[in-house]
């Protein structure tokens, strides 16, 4: 009985989507870090990406609602520990990115190439050209950095590899 | 044992708060869009980090105060941030010479607090605020490079913002009395040990800059212990008005 509630809820977790990439789910991101019954309410834990991610609260609250579809008593947790990583994002999830135009985190996050003062090669996800040119680390959000295409013109989103 | 943990970690989440604060006041002022966007971002990342970490400092002190609580209901005598912090923003070159001198240090800290496993909550906040950080540092080392290997102009400049502010930085390295509470506890070694590698650091950059690295002379203090700037209170003022004319809005 238990182990079903869970499973319907880990499942339903898969269609809440990120409100800033909203073509991705929670699940795809890797922020949902468990799922458990404990004295018959449901726990999830959650991730945040950035300390600072203005999306937290909200992603707490579609989560908190998409879980009472299912379950009465829900508590959203945040965890801290282990600090959210690139790295939970899976092959498919990132070709998923590049499709809708974010070119995803290149690479791992043990790679810090970046913060030793090399550029990394962030292909674009429009003309697939390896010439591009980083704007700003900053971009639209705090996971995002700003890249422009030098053979296409077109500014791009480049989800930081963190 | 619980209240200088309590105010070691209002150190930190100060510092955070604080600077975050004044950083934002860039929002929709910088001179080029990519900046503005930056300067934003990196406010909200040390919002959060504020967030967390005076989440945490609520706990420790068990008085039930939340993190709104502490953000919008202490007065400037009880901040506990660096003084560096909370100056006015001045022109760009000030804004990225403070954010340079701190970023620099702050790096350190956190690597150190991310590193130690005495204190398993602040190790989690640091190991996450560290990634973070280290953008910070990777963005205001290359505006120094770029200001002072640039222009006679924005070279001049540069450098006078960083003597200016030179006398702030060491306040970083001072071991007041509560923080020997951290290093005996192993969460954190002494600060003053962390003045070398922060000064090798700052060193190697201003001189790939082409920059002058100030001489050490007398230093301000006072931040740790309440002992503000009145730039603090302009700026609480601004921060706490909406919570504290109406306690309990919520939007």
């Amino acid at each position: 009985m238990v182990t079903n509630v869970l499973e319907r809820i880990k499942k339903r977790m898969h269609s809440v989507m990120d409100p800033e990439l909203p073509f991705l789910t929670v699940m795809e991101l890797g922020m949902i870090r468990g799922i458990s019954m404990e004295e018959n309410t449901a726990v999830i834990e959650l991730t945040p990406t950035y300390t600072g991610c203005p999306a937290t609260d909200a992603i707490t609250e579609d989560i908190q609602k998409a879980a009472e579809e299912i379950h009465s008593k829900v508590i959203v947790k945040l965890v801290m520990t282990p600090a959210w990583t690139t790295d939970w994002i899976n092959d498919a999830t990132r070709t998923k990115m590049a499709k809708h135009g974010v070119a995803p985190p290149e690479g791992r996050s043990a790679d810090k190439a970046f913060l030793l003062g090399d550029e990394r090669i962030v292909p674009c996800p429009r003309c697939k050209t390896n010439r591009t040119k980083l704007v700003s680390p900053f971009g639209s959000t705090a996971c995002k950095a700003h890249y422009t295409c030098l053979d296409c013109l077109e500014p791009f989103d480049h989800f930081k590899c963190i | 044992m619980a209240n200088e943990n309590a105010s070691l970690l209002l150190w930190l989440a100060d510092d955070a708060l604080i600077l975050g604060q004044r950083l934002s006041e860039w929002c929709g002022h910088a001179a080029v869009l990519e900046e503005d966007i930056a300067l934003s971002n990196v406010a909200l990342d040390l919002i959060g980090q504020a967030r967390a970490l005076l989440t945490l400092a609520g706990q420790e002190e068990n008085q039930e105060r939340d993190e709104d609580q502490l953000a919008y209901f202490r007065t400037d005598r009880d901040y506990r941030n660096l003084l560096l912090l909370e100056l006015p923003n001045g022109d760009f070159g000030d804004t990225i010479a403070r954010q340079f001198l701190f970023d620099q240090f702050s790096m350190l800290r956190y690597e150190a607090l991310a590193k130690q496993t005495a204190n398993p909550e602040v190790a989690a906040i640091a190991s996450k605020a560290i990634k973070e950080v280290r953008y910070h540092a990777a963005h205001s080392a290359k505006w120094i490079i770029r200001l002072g290997d640039g222009t006679d102009e924005s070279k001049s400049r540069i450098q006078k913002s960083i003597d200016k502010l030179w006398e702030y930085t060491g306040e970083f390295f001072m071991d007041y009395g509560c923080a020997q509470a951290w290093t005996d506890q192993g969460v954190l070694p002494s600060l003053q040990s962390f003045e070398q590698p922060w000064l090798d650091g700052v060193s190697a950059i201003l001189r790939e800059a082409t920059l002058d690295i100030p001489e050490s002379k007398w230093m301000q203090k006072g931040g740790r212990t309440g002992y503000h700037t009145e730039h603090l209170s302009y700026l609480l003022a601004e921060m706490q008005v909406l919570p504290r004319t109406y306690p309990n809005a919520k939007w």
